[in-house]
């Protein structure tokens, strides 16, 4: 009887902790995190929606979280976010129809993802402040 | 993958596997992606261009035939893609069956309740004006 319960004491395969972190791996786990990240994000969505859907208030209430500096930070990440969302997400795509495995493509996406998620957010937030903000 | 000698005629024709079904995830997830694409693209444009606009501007802009069917389709496309998205993290990383049913649960009605709060509030903006 006791010879069941004892416990059995078997090998655990290598998890992620025990690799070097490469680019590869930091996108597949940046992919994930940006996911999620716009599934929580959805909300401020739908809060500004029903804002403007309510009346100028509940608008204006919307309007001066998203001005604050929180606000503000929320939003370029959120921007970010979404933006590696895609391209990761048009990598894996690509990755689909069997194409783009190479040693050398692979990381070649995975830079082109990064530089290009980071310099379409800052695009879009300097085409944002300097075309369409100043002042109200 | 392949049906082996001790499987049914049945499982063998329809060849699914003792999951039964695996596919349609997959296909809508990619679907759902591809969709995305364009819509978020369109998406951040309506966005950059009703910043900054006053309350009625927005609720003029919002409620036009056009920019409402882009973001309904959005967020139809977006609420789907998220939910299946979600539901691989929970299936990933939640092993105890119960934590894991309450929160596959929770994420359909998270889904449901953003999507479907923003297409009333959509539907609002487009028949009130």
């Amino acid at each position: 009887m006791t010879d069941v319960k004892a416990p059995v004491e078997r090998p655990l395969s290598p998890h992620i902790f025990i690799y070097k972190p490469m680019l590869t791996m930091l996108m597949s786990i940046a992919h994930r995190i940006t996911g999620a990240a716009l599934y929580f994000g959805t909300m401020l969505i739908a809060w500004w929606l029903l804002a403007a859907a309510s009346g100028p208030n509940a608008y204006a209430a919307m309007g001066s979280f998203i001005n604050s500096i929180f606000g503000r930070l929320i939003l370029f990440g959120y921007t970010w976010a979404l933006l590696h969302h895609m391209l990761g997400g048009i990598r894996h795509l690509i990755w689909d129809t069997g194409r783009g495995f190479g040693a050398y493509e692979r990381e070649w996406l995975a830079i082109a993802t990064l530089v290009g998620s980071i310099s379409l957010t800052i695009i879009i937030w300097v085409v944002g402040y300097l075309f369409v903000g100043g002042s109200r | 993958m392949t049906a082996g000698k001790m499987s049914t005629p049945l499982a063998r024709v329809l060849g699914l596997g003792p999951a039964h079904s695996g596919t349609e995830h997959f296909w809508l997830q990619r679907l759902t992606a591809v969709a995305n694409v364009p819509l978020m693209i369109a998406f951040v444009f309506i966005l950059i261009a009703l910043l900054r606009r006053n309350h009625a501007a927005v609720v003029q802009i919002l409620g036009s035939p056009l920019i409402a069917v882009i973001l309904l389709l959005c967020i139809v496309s977006v609420t789907v893609h998220m939910r299946i998205g979600m539901q691989v993290i929970i299936e990933d990383y939640v092993h105890d069956q119960g934590t894991k049913l309450v929160l596959l649960m929770a994420n359909t009605f998270f889904a449901v309740a953003v999507g479907l709060a923003s297409v009333f509030a959509l539907l609002m903006l487009s028949f009130k004006v």
